[in-house]
């Protein structure tokens, strides 16, 4: 790569020659590739026979893709980043420090002042001194609008927490303001919910698997277990989602103790196989053990949650929202109600967790996450350490279980299966273990992102009426996925925040924190 | 318990027919020693001798095959340590250790390896977690002090200005010092160190010597000692204790064992009729084994 930089005439011939040569193989390879999966499509014909339908069109556009897009990394953007890095290296400044050198208030003040004198004064100038004063005027005006955006970004960074949690409550508020209670519901259930409820899921897989390094692949099985409770004893006992609500995140974690136990002493991948057969140990009782869980029918017309008891979202109820505000019957305030539950319980999963990485316990865990032995060393009993991060871990699943019933007004053991943890386990990865932010992102991009992918109506424009977007969903999906894995290693926030300090927070580079190894 | 009649009030670890056995083989066979309250204990031999397999067994990690290891804290108690699980021996004998392949949390930052090292005090000033969570100030006050202390041992290691930096980072050197100072933390009686000099520099070879010194003279603390940098052991270290093969070969004063002939000839590898006249030879070296 350094070459590239050194010798420009004679290397830029040489590069050329191998991008159009790495050009070609990568369109040997995805012509490999999808020759079988896009070249062919099998269909029926009149005679209802399996018929073959060639797609070569379809199938040159992936290969010309492949190669211009391999083309133009090798020819234009290594070599851009390569010299990006010799700049750097060179200066031996970070791009950040030069924007706060360049971007100062003092010179914005002075850029501010420029611009205002030269529009004031262009006037009385003659002509010819006139267009220097519009240059200047241009350029000052220029500088101030960048150091504008400078601060605001720098604003944004600082304060990062409170302006996203105002940004989350005003969310419904925007929604319902700009398309109506009813065009709201969409906006905020598939979008705010949603997303949302992996938020949460996500923040407690993140205890135990981002602090504790404990990596469970079964963690859907609580969220099961705090649905079903919601829903059995709510639907058996009459129980209102408030009582139940804890008694769900007791229960959970709970089963997450009984789950700990046998899996004390398994490290890495053995800790992952037992965890996935607990998951499916779960789904399997839910399905089968039909007397009480109805099996794959599922338990419907679970009861709705309500503001504390005193407004209810039933249709029937005297109580009912709608009524005694007297406002017009609609599905969007309880919407909208759920939203904010899901968004305070999720904040309350944030709290707790920053809470608890400051207390002994939260270093223990990411203690023992990084080395198991010497924690034992140091007197910490392992085996609580390793219990509670399972249990409390488990027990915001079960809020969040009891929270999908109530909004769904239906379980099913369908809804627990290995994908759903999968999912939030991908979501910590990619949002970087540990980190709460890093994981909200991710949380957005990939539950947001799928459901964004739905209304893919444009691409039918490009690849013509008869596509189907829809069914390259999961695959644009994988694409995202491994495009941040390969940009990112670490997730979307690699580094990790020091829970105490003596001179200075800063924090840790992810390349000495360790991923756990059981 | 009757053990006290068989131990003298200023021995901390009394360590009995001491026998360890992995499949087929003898890694430790009846081996016995003292180590007194106060004093730098050394435990020394080959390379394979059975010095780590020792500490193991102390410190819970190993399950001794046979025999008895008394601890005799201060305030007279008494603690056998082959029947505690690991992690008691630290929180309840008191015993702290480090390791021959050093481990820090090297993801967390210099002062937190001090922090998580006051686990079990900061455990009960929280109330186990729940006063903490709730945000009573006996956490906070315990919380502040913990920092303080961990800021003492960090000065001791002069590692003070290292503090926010996370542990992976630092030097070899620094990572053994570190390692020493989070194990001073837990607030031990005995600290067991596996080859604290290995792979130090003359310099830091010395200041470790100063710090084991200052650690003992300061706080009391005895301190047990795996050592192959004859310049430490001989330095520092009040009392020897020579294994090979998994059995003592000698026991005394840094001069005595110095001269034993046993220990010249497990050391440098000679026949035992040699021995006689590899002493006289080591003799007008004077000590520069390794
Ligand atoms: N867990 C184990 N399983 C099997 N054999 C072991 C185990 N631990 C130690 N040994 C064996 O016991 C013997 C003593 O090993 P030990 O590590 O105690 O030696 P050492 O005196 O610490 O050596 P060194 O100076 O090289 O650190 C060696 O032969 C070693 O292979
Ligand atoms: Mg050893």
């Amino acid at each position: 790569m350094t070459n590239i930089t050194s010798r420009h005439e004679g290397a830029a011939g040489d590069l050329t020659a191998r991008a159009l040569r790495e050009a070609l193989y990568a369109g040997l390879i995805s012509l490999g590739l999808f020759v079988l999966f896009v070249g062919l499509k099998s269909d029926q014909n009149i005679r209802n026979e399996l018929i073959l339908v060639p797609r070569w069109g379809l199938l040159a556009i992936f290969v010309v893709i492949a190669m211009v897009g391999r083309f133009l990394m090798i020819a234009y953007l290594q070599p851009f980043l390569a010299s990006q890095k010799v700049v750097n290296a060179a200066t031996g400044m970070l791009p950040d420090s030069m924007a706060s050198r360049f971007f100062r208030l003092p010179f914005f003040i002075a850029a501010v002042v420029v611009s205002a004198v030269m529009i004031a004064a262009a006037r009385g100038l003659p002509d010819n001194i006139a267009a220097y004063a519009t240059i200047i005027r241009g350029l000052a005006i220029i500088y101030s609008l960048a150091c504008l955006f400078y601060m605001f970004r720098i604003f944004i960074t600082t304060h990062f927490t409170v302006l996203a949690v105002a940004a989350l409550v005003l969310y419904p508020i925007v929604i319902v303001a700009i398309f109506g209670a009813q065009g709201s519901l969409k906006w905020v259930d598939n979008f705010g919910i949603q997303i949302l409820i992996y938020v949460m899921l996500a923040w407690g897989l993140n205890i135990v698997v981002g602090l504790a390094g404990l990596l469970d692949l079964g963690y859907v099985a609580f969220y099961a277990v705090g649905a079903y409770s919601y829903a059995l004893l709510s639907s058996t006992f009459g129980l209102s989602f408030w009582v139940l609500l804890p008694m769900a995140g007791i229960l959970a974690a709970f089963w997450g103790m009984i789950l700990g136990f046998p899996v004390l002493r398994l490290r890495g991948d053995y800790l992952a196989i037992v965890t996935l057969a607990f998951g499916e140990i779960i789904r399997l009782v839910l399905l089968n053990w039909a007397e009480v869980t109805n099996g794959a029918a599922g338990i419907s017309g679970v009861a709705k949650a309500s503001v504390f008891g005193i407004w209810s979202f039933d249709v029937s109820a005297p109580n009912n929202f709608a009524k005694a505000f007297g406002l017009p019957m609609s599905s969007a305030y309880y919407k909208i109600f759920l939203f904010y539950l899901i968004l305070a319980l999720a904040l309350l999963t944030a709290f707790v967790t920053v809470r608890l990485r400051r207390m002994p316990i939260g270093r223990a865990w990411e203690a023992l996450r990084e080395d198991e032995i010497a924690c034992r060393s140091l007197g910490i009993n392992t085996v609580t350490t390793k219990l509670t991060a399972f249990a409390i871990g488990a027990m915001f699943g079960g809020f969040a279980g009891s929270f999908f019933a109530a909004r769904q007004g239906f379980v099913s053991p369908e809804s627990f299966v290995f994908l759903e943890s999968a999912v939030i386990l991908a979501i910590v990865v990619l949002g970087g273990m540990g980190s709460l932010v890093g994981i909200a992102v991710a949380a957005a991009v990939m539950v947001g992102g799928t459901e964004i992918l739905r209304e893919l109506e444009f691409l039918k424009h490009i690849f013509g009426p008869d596509f189907t977007p829809e069914l390259y969903r999961m695959l644009l999906f994988g694409i995202a996925m491994v495009v941040v894995m390969v940009w990112k290693p670490r997730g979307f926030v690699g580094s990790r925040e020091p829970t105490a300090f003596l001179h200075e927070r800063k924090a840790v580079s992810g390349s000495f924190t360790k991923e756990g190894h059981g | 318990m009757s053990l006290e009649t068989t131990m003298n009030s200023d021995t901390i670890l009394k360590v009995e027919h001491l026998s360890m056995k992995f499949g087929g083989l003898m890694a430790i066979n009846d081996f016995s020693f003292e180590a007194k309250r106060g004093e730098i204990t050394a435990l020394i031999g080959p390379n394979g001798a059975g010095k780590t397999t020792v500490f193991n067994c102390i410190t819970g990690f190993y399950k001794p095959t046979m025999g008895m290891i008394v601890l005799n804290q201060k305030a007279g108690k008494q603690y056998l340590l082959e029947r505690l699980p690991d992690f008691e021996i630290t929180k309840h004998a008191k015993v702290a250790r480090t390791f021959q392949n050093i481990r820090l949390f090297s993801g967390l930052t210099v002062l937190e390896n001090l922090l998580v090292a006051q686990h079990n005090k900061l455990m009960v000033a929280s109330g186990f977690t729940v006063l903490g969570l709730l945000g009573f100030p006996t956490y906070r006050k315990a919380a502040k002090e913990a920092i303080e202390l961990a800021k003492h041992w960090l000065e001791k290691a002069d590692l003070i200005d290292r503090a926010d930096d996370p542990a992976g980072d630092l030097s070899y050197g620094a990572q053994r010092r570190l390692e020493i100072a989070r194990a001073m933390c837990t607030g031990p009686e005995l600290l067991c160190l596996d080859e604290p000099a290995a792979g130090l520099n003359p310099r830091e070879s010395a200041a470790l010597n100063t710090l084991l010194r200052s650690i003992r003279a300061d706080t009391g603390t005895s301190l047990l000692l795996i050592e192959h940098d004859m310049s430490v052991v001989m330095e520092i270290s009040d009392h020897v204790v020579v294994l090979e093969y998994g059995q003592k070969i000698s026991d005394g004063t840094p001069d005595h064992v110095k001269n034993d002939p046993k220990v010249i000839a497990a050391y440098l590898g000679v026949e035992d009729d040699e021995v006689e006249d590899v002493i006289s030879e080591v003799e007008s070296l004077e000590g520069g084994v390794n």
